[in-house]
């Protein structure tokens, strides 16, 4: 698992135009549901997500459980539902993190290209990209504790360079057009430009590349709690989920799977809208590299 | 297939395999175990899994533990106690050799018992050798040690695996290169993988029935059930996931052994924290924990409920679980005269066993029950000894003490309990000057009344020691009164 | 080019001397003591001071950060604190599965998406590209360790090929040892595969719609003539850059892998000793990781740099 080890997929919009609708279509769909369970948790799931009932565990679906029970009968929808809540708020917030930090340093640095702030920004961002992700986010929570919070913090570190890169170099390529010129003659300061001309055009690039970060931060929060530093119980989360099914697949393979599919199916499905959204938004989009 | 068709096919086999002829037994076994010790020094380190590996195996003790329990003669084939209790004589047994093929005599009894209670030792049980003034060699083969006070525990003391007898001629090695006095020798340490050892054939005793054995770490539950079940390994003790123990139990490839260990696991309580210094707080979290549902849910049956910090198969216990039966209007109605009658929030801090963290989830889910908050945080264990134990920043923690016979431990007050009773102090420290059995069980009874009644800590159960191990295995132990995995009894049978 | 070269030697210094201090404040701030949790709940607190003054760890902290990074650049990692051992005969043991694990890995992945990749982009929009992409996209989204976990199902517990973790060691024959790490091997190799076939699909639509493809076309020959002689191998270079990150990450990713599969490599090793608090060994061989991916980028960056005197200007 790594935290920061995919930019988005280099897609000639070209090859990618027949798909669209449909990848769009479907990741959409996909993704609306996930977060309509998420929604919906907060006001009815179909038992107690803490409800335990030790005698009626490790149930496979029926009418009664739909998904089945896990180790503490607990109804597994229930906590699917609740632990979609877990990864979408840790993932979001990951990537607010990534995006609030590193788009206002990716600015910094394009506007002074080549300048020691560029090159400190710069160096620091490959530092952070040096560092074994995974390896980072457990000994931040070694020091400071396992919880969500801190799984927020561990992941959204690693979103800060790639904002900061995606930043800097669509704005970069911005700095030469003809219309930020005219601005510097007009007298415009740099923080000026950035902030009404830069930005608003590297915004498309921001929500593609933030798509893919959540997707991936989804990843990264399963990952996290898999090894037991994400969310704390009795918080439901996938990934813990799944830590707890591991020596129950042989009786009970339904608490190991369902976990994971749920996983997939909602990586992928904002994935595809990652990369329906590339296309529709800018079909220019080649390569967001610096 | 006919008889004489499988004769056939079964000596194909043989010769295809190039093994020894049928009909002998096997002499190897591959015993498998959750952890790896972190070295080999058993007097240098708390790691159980260094006992497992070395105890009774490789070193001796001058006394060592029986499956049961017992304290019986172990290097020491006999001894005297003086009139005062003060003077313990003990007899060296006769032509005991450690692998190195140098003499085990009385001066390496002196040279271990000093070590181990110096001032720069870095025994993790120093307090064992806590009442010894000194050591004196008389003959090669008679030592007599010398106690400041009476302590009733000594010999007790002097099988733990901590005690066992080292030579100074071999100890700087003793991490990497243990040499001790056992059946077995060490022969191969893969780091991350196998200990190997063989039979020793000077040894003074009675020769064990395997000429070698393996020692396998597999920490992972999963991968410890497949090793199992693919006959990759001859027996797993302590076997971690007690859910997957009745599919093992239905197939006759193997045996399940269910014994005791010495480990009361509780729900430790920081007595010195409000509201939990509020013995009907205490009380009332008491009443508030179901233990079947505990037992149940998180070790699927196996373990035995307890009502206070005593094995159960220890026959001074006094079975107290009525003092603390499942009551959650009692626990409401406790939680009311202490004056929260709304509950309140505290801490549960849970360390990496699954007793503990699916323990931790249970207890938590009875006490919101009761109206009872907990912030449920899950440590490692160097996080849980620093916060937990030593700083004692807790409220509520799940574990399972195994030490055996550690119910001194509540006369400590700056213990992680916190623990003050004056009484009970008072009475430790006339039980540990008492050596008449009699008078020590009547005491120790005395001792796990006086803990349940002051509710310190929520008794939860009794771990149970589950192994598994191949149908024709025997003489493993089932019980773990040490942690010790001794193999020197241990024989196949068709 | 010289001058590049210094510049960039200069950064790569500062890097890491700022790594180091990052690892080492990070790792020393951690809470738990190595000593106390060597020594359990009966120690007594000088027997814990005993043994923290043998291991070392009563000199001040800045004073042992001096030692560790004096140390590592004679080639001097220390020693265990758990073990007892030197850190660099623990990483040389543990490097014996994690290195294999990882070419294994990687080869797998290449073998799965070169073909992939190069069939999708020959295809480019028809269903079989369509049915990569898709494939592509659910293997990325798919997490290795369940996935691993779903693999130890199937292979180790209901078909009973494979054991479901361990490693017997390359003594027992090279053919145990790479039946141990096959089933990780694939845990780990599928979601890089996804990965490697997007770019080598992309990277060779790039390139079939360069100047000198239709040369090529021009000169005679057929489209596939074309794709095989001239496309693939121009569509490498940006591939075998992410073939070269996937290895540096590899090493330090597999290590919830290793965990799933309980294999004695690097990643276990960290696990273990953060438990442990063995700090010096979490210390050297995060330095490690964090070194071997610096130098891979370095010299990715140099071999750039000396493919196109342009990016020199660049920083």
């Amino acid at each position: 698992m790594s935290l920061a080890e995919r930019e988005p997929a280099p897609t000639p919009a070209a090859a990618r135009r027949q798909a669209l609708p449909r990848s769009l279509w479907i990741g959409a769909a996909l993704s609306v549901v996930f977060v309509a369970a998420a929604a919906l948790s907060f006001i009815w799931t179909p038992y107690p997500v803490d409800g335990m009932d030790i005698p009626a565990r490790l149930q496979p679906p029926s009418w009664a459980h739909p998904l089945g029970t896990d180790h503490f009968g607990r109804d597994i929808l229930s906590m699917i539902m609740v632990g979609a809540r877990t990864s979408i708020a840790v993932a979001l917030l990951a990537v607010g993190i990534g995006m609030v930090v590193g788009v206002p340093l990716g600015l910094a640095a394009a506007a002074r290209k080549g300048g020691f702030l560029d090159e400190i920004i710069m160096r620091a961002n490959d530092l952070i990209f040096a560092f074994p992700a995974i390896v980072i986010a457990i000994l931040i929570t070694a020091v400071f504790g396992a919880s969500a919070v801190n799984a927020i913090i561990a992941i959204g570190i690693f979103n800060i360079p790639v904002f900061a890169r995606l930043t800097r170099g669509g704005a970069l390529s911005l700095w030469q057009r003809e219309f930020i010129l005219a601005a510097r003659v007009a007298g415009k300061s740099a923080t000026r430009i950035s902030a009404e001309h830069i930005l608003p055009n590297v915004a498309n690039l921001l929500i593609v590349q933030g798509t893919i970060q959540f997707s991936l931060g989804i990843l990264a929060e399963a990952g996290l709690s898999y090894v037991g530093l994400g969310a704390q119980p009795p918080t439901p989360s996938w990934g813990r989920m799944l830590a707890d099914a591991q020596t129950m697949v042989s009786l009970a393979p339904h608490v190991a799977l369902i976990p994971g599919l749920a996983i997939v199916l909602t990586v992928l499905g904002l994935n595809l809208m990652g990369d329906g959204l590339r296309d529709l938004l800018d079909p220019k989009v080649r390569k967001a590299r610096t | 297939m006919t008889k004489p068709l499988r004769l056939l096919a079964a000596s194909a086999l043989v010769l295809a395999a190039g093994l020894a002829p049928a009909w002998a037994q096997r002499t190897d076994v591959t015993v498998a175990m959750q952890l790896e010790p972190p070295h080999l020094d058993p007097t240098g380190g708390a790691a159980g899994a260094i006992d497992s590996v070395l105890y009774s195996n490789v070193f001796e003790g001058l006394t060592r533990f029986t499956e049961s329990g017992e304290i019986v003669p172990g290097l020491a084939e006999s001894w005297e106690i003086s009139e005062d209790g003060l003077t313990y004589t003990f007899r060296l047994r006769e032509d005991v050799t450690f692998h190195d093929g140098t003499a085990m005599d009385a001066s390496d009894v002196k040279f271990t018992l000093d070590r181990a209670r110096a001032e720069d030792s870095t025994n993790a049980q120093k307090q064992l050798f806590a009442s010894i003034e000194s050591v004196e060699v008389v003959d090669p083969r008679t030592v007599q040690v010398k106690l400041a006070q009476q302590d009733g525990m000594f010999l007790f003391n002097m099988a733990w695996g901590d005690a066992v007898i080292v030579a100074p001629e071999s100890i700087g090695e003793i991490k990497s290169q243990p040499i001790g006095t056992g059946p077995f020798r060490f022969v191969e340490w893969v780091q991350g993988d196998r200990i190997e050892i063989a039979r020793y054939e000077d040894y003074w005793g009675e020769a064990p029935a395997l000429a070698e054995a393996t020692f396998k770490f597999i920490s992972d539950p999963t991968a410890a059930f497949s090793a199992m079940m693919a006959e990759d390994i001859d027996a797993f003790m302590a076997f971690p996931a007690p859910e997957n123990l009745p599919q093992f139990e239905a197939d006759p490839r193997f045996q399940v052994l269910i014994g005791s260990t010495e480990g009361e696991t509780i729900l430790s309580t920081n007595n010195a924290q409000p509201p939990l210094d509020d013995r009907r707080v205490r009380k009332a979290i008491a009443h508030a924990i179901d233990r079947q549902a505990i037992i149940d849910g998180a070790m699927f049956g196996y373990g035995t409920p307890i009502g206070t910090h005593f094995a159960p198969h220890n026959p001074a216990y006094v079975d107290l679980t009525e003092m603390s039966a499942h009551d959650p209007e009692r626990a409401r109605q406790l939680l009311a005269d202490a004056g929260y009658a709304d509950g309140f929030t505290t801490t549960l801090k849970l360390p990496p066993p699954s007793y503990a963290r699916r323990g931790g989830e249970i207890v938590a889910a009875q006490l919101r029950a009761v109206g009872i908050e907990t912030e449920i945080t899950n440590l490692e264990w160097a996080q849980w000894l620093e916060e937990v134990f030593t700083n004692k920043n807790y409220g509520l923690t799940i574990v399972s003490h195994t030490e055996p016979m550690d119910i001194g431990i509540y006369a400590r007050p700056d213990y992680y309990f916190q623990y003050d009773n004056p009484e009970f102090q008072a009475l430790m420290e006339e039980l540990n000057r008492t050596t008449d059995p009699d008078t020590r069980t009547e005491m120790l009874q005395q001792a796990q009344r006086i803990i349940a009644e002051d509710y310190v800590n929520g008794y939860l159960f009794q771990l149970a020691m589950t192994s598994v191990a191949k149908s024709g295995l025997r003489g493993l132990w089932a019980n773990a009164p040490t942690q010790a995995v001794d193999l020197t009894g241990v024989y196949w049978e068709d | 080019m010289l001058r590049y070269t210094l510049k960039r030697m200069a950064s790569l210094a500062v890097s890491l001397a700022v790594a180091s201090l990052v690892i080492f404040l990070v790792v020393e701030v951690a809470p738990g003591d190595p000593a106390a949790f060597m020594l359990g709940i009966n120690a007594q607190p000088e027997t814990v001071a005993a043994l923290r003054a043998e291991l070392g760890l009563d000199v001040p902290k800045w004073q042992r950060y001096l030692d560790w990074v004096g140390g590592m650049l004679t080639g001097d990692f220390g020693t265990s604190y758990t073990y007892r051992t030197p850190v660099a005969d623990m990483i040389a043991d543990r490097l014996q599965v994690s290195l294999p694990l990882a070419l294994y890995a990687l080869a797998l992945s290449t073998l799965l998406a070169f073909p992939a990749g190069i069939y999708a982009a020959a295809r480019r929009g028809k269903a079989g590209d369509l049915a990569v992409m898709g494939a592509t996209q659910l293997g990325v989204a798919v997490p290795n360790f369940w996935f691993a976990m779903m693999l130890v199902l199937l292979f180790s517990i209901n078909l009973g090929w494979f054991s479901a973790g361990g490693f017997p060691g390359w003594e027992e024959g090279l053919w145990a040892g790479m039946k141990a790490l096959t089933l990780p091997a694939i845990a780990l190799a599928l979601p890089q595969a996804a990965i490697l076939a997007r770019v080598m699909r992309s990277s060779l639509i790039d390139i079939l719609g360069e100047d000198f493809m239709r040369t090529a076309r021009a000169k005679g020959l057929t489209r596939r003539q074309a794709l095989w002689r001239h496309g693939v191998r121009n569509a490498l270079i940006p591939v075998l850059t992410i073939i070269g990150l996937q290895f540096a990450f590899l090493l330090a990713g597999a290590i919830i892998i290793e965990q799933v599969f309980y294999l004695p490599g690097l990643g276990r090793l960290i696990f273990q000793s953060i438990s442990a608090r063995d700090l010096i060994v979490v210390e050297s061989v995060v330095m490690l990781l964090v070194f071997a991916v610096i130098v891979v980028n370095f010299l990715v960056d140099l071999a750039y740099a000396a493919v196109d005197p342009r990016l020199r200007s660049r920083t």
